[in-house]
């Protein structure tokens, strides 16, 4: 009944033999050894397990594995451009205490990475309207708005080819 | 004791008052955290925790071949597999004699008692094995009456949860102060009201989870994913395992992914994992899915309160009275009476009261069992006291600000002796200004532009009010807290604690407490923490404690370790270690840099790495105080409530670091949201839980929680922590019912007794 599938996730191809029912969320996690997707409810509401596909926020939670063959996944692991820096998303949580537990992190910052290709100029509004689709239980969002103004504000700055190189190494 | 605040070094950055960027961001913003289930053990294997699908039953196991013969299965666990069939959770605090007859046992034997309670473990190779096996488990059930409703509970001829107990109350306690009596008597006026709060909960992001290895050859096993108290679960696992020796059980705290009251207290899952692992000698992991965090994971908050208040004729309080019913769900946990305990200890709030009576009943029902969640007992009480004032200050004729102005404890009266107690630790606030703050907060937040507002008119139907709840929150205790400081000769500083992590930062604001005390720089430091392997003891973060008790061991600990330097180096350099600084090079003399000693020298002959212990003790409480502010527009069609502004002002004596209090004070606004207009667990009337998932338990997203003006203040440092801090966790959910409540009822001309506001309700209240 396994099926063997090919997924490219964050540039490199994971090879696996899955059952059908294998979540995406459950392939990234345990076969492609990514768990920086978390899963917060397996059930499409709380957008933890957030990743792209094809360049579009998708929850892995809501998809099995197979479907995602022969396409690109993007998760968190692939949005620093290397081990000391950060891509510009991130440093801004960071500078703007944008998270707390950090658990739903992940899936915030590929849902607003995706939004920000998209709409480099979005307004705190939209912002909020985009983020309302996730759930944090830690921060109250206000400092999330204004961490993914800040990057946004920065990338239009500098040009996304550049990303990653604005942000320092690790306080 | 003396406080030091605003003692801070000269010269140093990054310590206390300042907002360093946290040290915990790194690997979470790149999705290289580890939460449990991100750990992973050679070898491990998974456990799924058959549930039970009824409230109230009494059940046997038909067959478990079909689930033993499954593909992967390694192991199915009933209670008849256990030691005792099962030996008791016990409470880690405010416990009550009585309350032991409503214990929970790991698994359910016989009897269950809610829907979700744990009935048996399947053990298999994946998680999705043991789904499939656990399927195949024979269980027949033969449904009993169930009771939901607290008073109900309570009636003369209520099924009663344990026969055995003869009752359905589990705890019950009584105080009063003074002319109770007297005070009614005497009233110019007396509002007398029933109010609500839901049972609502905690619901971290991160779902609980831990993993469990045994080593035979060593006798010992080691538990990941321990939060909140791994010290305090790590003496009641032992006990539950009938080990001897707690050291053979080590606790390990991965990343939490929240807390809020309800993780890191001892579950059945917490023993019967470790129980697997040491039965089946493989690691085994268990991660709880979000419908079993919804249904098995701590409640809270159900009370019904019946409560009044006696006022003279120049709106001066003369006296309290309260009766709650306590809705503690199946079993009494581990918290042991600690809601309605803390309830009761502190409805009277910042004002006098000349007399004063308070009631709790806490009674078992055939629901998820309860305990704390963030502002436990208080989140609740702020809503009936301030609730009750505002509809005095309606019938006397009084601006509701004036009303409690004119109550509040005067700033001579600290400490101010409330005269109730909540488990064995007296009520004394310790220091305050209570009428500086709201004068502070009235100005900060122009409370004028705001009355201003709520005067012009809405448009569209539309109607506005003003709401505010004061209220006196608390820190600590659990009176004892570990730190121990490390420096090498590469000016590496360790800090060990024995408070925990669960997402709040407490690895920045402990480097910041080192490195005002120490004097060496923030980057230098790294804090340990939640592993008792290397650390002793510990009490780990609840209840806003860890600023406070934890903090102050730091500092101590710090402290210790910078005398021993500059005494070492005051004989070296022949100079009062008054006149020394200290830097990561070394110590030198104030103004006279060549006359120094190299760090490495100092440890050297130091012996090394130098290591200072210290416990700090405190068996009193701290008193944070503050005040809520919401101004809003109801729309009497639909029900809907819209925040046009909310803010919330604090005094919690010291900020360590004004960021990151400002962010609990944002994210706990957002629980305290969520409290108010949305969440709620229901029921069906079999006991079947209706708000099981997500779409149907609404936590609030960013559409639902506006921004929030927050004011920190100084002005009352404690006396009880040389840091003179207070713990700043809770104050932003504390009055969030209390503060729209009292917005909603003034916008609509018809007092909000229950919770939450949810539209439907909302729309009766208007059309009243």
């Amino acid at each position: 009944m396994s099926r063997r599938i090919v997924v490219e996730i964050n540039g490199r191809a994971v090879e696996g033999e899955v059952e059908p029912r294998l979540l995406l969320a459950d392939f990234i996690r345990d076969n492609a050894n990514l768990t920086g997707t978390h899963l917060g409810c397996e059930h499409g509401v709380c957008g933890a397990c957030t990743v792209q596909l094809d360049g579009r926020p998708v929850r892995s939670c809501l998809m099995f594995a197979v479907q995602a063959n022969g396409r690109r996944v993007a998760t968190v692991e692939g949005m620093a451009p290397g081990e000391d820096t950060l891509h510009p998303l991130q440093q801004a949580f960071h500078e703007c205490h944008a998270l707390q537990c950090g658990f739903c992190t992940p899936g915030i910052l590929m849902t607003m990475e995706a939004l920000l290709r998209e709409e480099p100029d979005p307004s705190p509004e939209r912002i909020r309207s985009v983020l309302a689709g996730n759930l944090c239980r830690c921060t109250g969002y206000q400092n999330i708005i204004t961490a993914v103004r800040l990057a946004a504000d920065r990338m239009q700055r500098i040009g996304v080819q550049d990303i990653g190189a604005a942000a320092d190494g690790p306080s | 004791m003396t406080t030091t605040a605003h003692q801070i070094r000269p010269g140093v950055v990054d310590g206390i008052g300042a907002s360093p960027l946290r040290k915990e961001d790194w690997p979470l913003v790149r999705g290289e955290g580890t939460f449990i289930a991100d750990f992973k053990r050679p070898g491990m294997v998974h456990a799924f925790v058959v549930r039970s699908p009824m409230a109230h039953a009494r059940f046997t196991t038909v067959d478990r071949t079909a689930t033993f013969a499954a593909p992967g299965v390694l192991d199915v666990i009933t209670a008849e597999d256990l030691p005792d069939r099962g030996r008791p959770i016990p409470t880690r605090q405010f416990s009550d004699e009585g309350s032991n007859r409503f214990l929970q046992r790991p698994l359910a034997d016989g009897v269950v008692r809610y829907s979700g309670e744990p009935v048996a473990v399947v053990i298999a190779a994946t998680r999705y094995l043991a789904e499939d096996a656990a399927e195949l488990l024979e269980i027949d059930y033969e449904p009993l009456a169930v009771v939901l409703d607290a008073d109900a509970a309570v009636a003369q001829d209520a099924p009663l949860l344990q026969p055995g107990a003869g009752t359905n109350v589990a705890g019950r306690l009584v105080v009063e102060t003074g002319a109770l009596q007297e005070a009614f008597d005497n009233a110019h006026l007396v509002i007398k009201q029933e109010f609500s709060v839901q049972r609502h909960a905690a619901v971290p992001l991160e779902t609980r989870g831990l993993l469990a290895e045994y080593d035979s050859a060593t006798e010992s096993l080691t538990v990941w994913g321990a939060a909140k108290i791994p010290h305090v679960n790590r003496t009641i696992l032992t006990r539950l395992l009938g080990w001897k020796d707690e050291s053979k059980v080590r606790m390990v705290e991965l990343h939490v992914g929240g807390g809020f009251g309800a993780r890191g207290e001892f579950y059945p899952e917490d023993y019967l994992i470790p129980f697997a692992a040491i039965r089946i000698g493989k690691p085994v992991q268990w991660v709880e899915d979000r419908e079993e965090n919804l249904r098995a994971t701590n409640h809270s908050r159900e009370q019904v309160h019946r409560a009044e208040i006696a006022i003279d004729q120049d709106g001066r309080f003369l006296g309290l009275r309260d009766s709650l019913i306590n809705n503690t769900g199946a079993y009494v946990r581990t918290h042991g009476m600690t809601v309605p305990g803390l309830s009761v200890s502190m409805l009277p709030g910042p004002y006098r009261w000349p007399a004063y009576r308070g009631e709790f009943r806490s009674v078992v029902t055939n629901k998820t069992p309860g305990g704390t969640y963030r502002s436990p007992g208080r989140f609740e009480i702020n809503f009936v006291r301030e609730r009750l004032i505002d509809m005095a200050a309606h019938r006397l004729g009084i601006d509701p600000v004036e009303l409690r102005r004119r109550n509040l404890i005067d700033r001579d009266s600290f400490p101010h002796q409330v005269g109730t107690s909540y488990d064995g630790h007296p009520v004394i606030y310790d220091s305050g200004d209570y009428v500086l703050l709201l004068d502070k907060a009235l100005s900060a937040f122009d409370y004028e532009s705001m009355k201003r507002w709520r005067s012009e008119p809405a448009g569209n139907g539309l109607r506005r009010g003003l709401g505010i709840g004061y209220f006196v929150e608390k820190a600590g205790p659990a009176e004892r807290e570990y730190a121990r400081v490390e420096l090498n000769d590469r000016g590496d500083v360790m800090v060990y604690t024995g408070s925990a992590s669960v997402g709040q930062g407490v690895e920045t604001i402990f480097a910041q407490v080192c490195v005002s005390h120490l004097g060496l720089p923030f980057e230098r430091v790294t804090v340990v923490h939640g592993d008792t392997a290397l650390i002793p003891e510990g009490m780990g973060a609840f209840g806003s404690r860890a600023a406070m008790l934890g903090g102050a061991a730091v500092m101590g600990a710090s402290e210790q370790i910078r005398k021993r330097l500059l005494d070492a180096a005051a004989e070296e350099l022949e100079a009062a270690p008054a006149d020394l600084m200290l830097t990561t090079e070394g110590v030198s003399v104030v103004g006279a840099p060549a006359r120094n000693v190299p760090l490495t020298t100092l440890l050297s002959e130091l012996g090394g790495v130098i290591k200072e212990e210290n416990r700090f003790v405190c068996d009193l409480l701290g008193f944070p105080y503050g005040i809520h502010f919401a101004a809003v527009e109801v729309d009497p069609a639909s029900g809907a409530i819209h925040i046009h502004r909310y803010a919330v002002a604090y005094d919690i004596g010291r900020c360590i670091n004004p960021v990151l209090v400002k962010g609990q004070i944002s994210g706990g606004f957002a629980q305290g949201i969520g409290g108010t207009l949305l969440e709620e667990f229901s029921f069906d009337p079999s006991g079947q839980p209706l708000s099981a998932s997500f779409m149907d338990y609404l936590l609030p997203t960013s559409e639902e929680v506006p921004d929030v003006e927050v004011l920190i203040t100084e002005d009352a440092p404690s006396p009880l922590n040389p840091l003179g801090v207070k713990g700043a966790g809770e104050g932003g959910t504390a009055a969030v019912g209390a503060a729209i409540g009292n917005a909603v009822s003034d916008a609509l001309g018809s007092e909000v007794t229950r919770l939450p506001l949810t539209p439907q309700r909302v729309m009766e209240l208007a059309s009243r």
